[in-house]
């Protein structure tokens, strides 16, 4: 009885997504205000991105919420698991073998370069602040399953997370003293394309990509401490 | 193009199922993994590299790497 029930909802929901989805004209413009990004989103931010112009400019108060939203639930997770934790530093772990550590090590840094090279670009080129941010994170959990006895600071991690989110609001301030608006553009656009562009654009995301990785960085630290 | 997006499909589509109805829950988490993995593949196909790069970091590695330590930290297999 209940499988049929649930088979029925089933049906009902693909049949009502599927009527919802015919409607929307995939791949063609319909929306004006769409159309506007991409028309003019490269000429009145500089960035060449135009998912970047919307998210980190025309979209950035959005994205603060955003931020706050993955900070909150980092720091849940946080909440969770240290309720009856006791922190121990010395523990003796079983070594990994020598080529999972070795290609751990090897792999790390440019795992870590691939991401801070996506948030630093995130301006010119696919990608940004919360995609470098989880590379950078990825990086991490690499490490945490090869070399187990690397631990990352939490005091750290908080460091990096909180400074990184006050850059975020600091600019937006300084947007809204010099202008009158919050996260205004206040910088030189520079030449569109350059990697000094878009004024506060990559500041933006780099500060969005620091706080995302370490929060994820964060969160795996958590729970990897959890299981030992 | 569009054969290989084809292809991509019918083999998510495997995979979403084998990953709900495996007792194992360890190949179950990496069959949702691959799940991942050809949706970023599908996503870059339909022109949007951004959702990819968020979708091959989150949904696959990080995701799994949280549901493997979840799995560690209780039972293996589905009863």
């Amino acid at each position: 009885m209940r499988k049929i029930i649930g088979l029925i909802l089933l049906i009902i929901i693909a049949v009502g997504l599927g009527l919802a989805l015919v409607r929307i004209p995939f791949g063609t413009s319909k929306s004006r205000l769409g159309e506007y990004y991409i028309r003019e989103g490269r000429k009145e931010t500089g960035a060449t991105n135009i998912v970047t112009s919307v998210v980190a400019n025309y979209r950035g108060f959005d994205t603060l919420g955003e931020v706050t939203i993955l900070f909150t639930a980092a720091l849940g997770v946080g909440a969770v698991l240290s309720i009856g934790r006791k922190r121990k530093n010395n523990i003796k772990h079983q070594p990994a073998s020598l080529i999972l550590r070795t290609g751990c090590r090897f792999l790390f840094p440019l795992i870590l370069l691939v991401g801070a090279y996506i948030f630093i670009h995130g301006h010119l080129t696919p990608g940004g602040g919360f995609q470098g941010g989880a590379v950078v994170a990825s990086a991490f959990l690499l490490i945490y399953l090869g070399c187990r006895e690397i631990r990352i600071s939490e005091k750290g991690t908080k460091a990096v997370e909180s400074l990184a989110g006050l850059v975020f609001v600091a600019v937006g301030l300084v947007g809204l003293a010099v202008s009158g608006y919050f996260l205004f553009n206040f910088l030189p656009k520079g030449i569109s394309g350059r990697l000094f562009s878009a004024g506060v654009i990559p500041v933006i995301y780099i500060a969005i990509g620091f706080k995302v990785g370490s929060e994820l960085a964060g969160i795996i630290d958590a729970l990897v401490e959890e299981t030992e | 193009m569009i054969w290989l997006a084809t292809v991509l499909i019918c083999l998510m589509l495997v995979a979403a199922i084998t990953a709900a109805i495996f007792k194992d829950l360890l190949s179950a988490v990496i069959a949702s993994c691959l799940v991942s993995l050809i949706a970023a593949i599908l996503f870059y196909l339909l022109q949007a590299p951004d959702v990819a790069m968020a979708e091959a970091a989150i949904g696959a590695a990080l995701v799994t790497a949280i549901f493997v330590i979840a799995i560690i930290r209780t039972r293996r297999y589905e009863e």
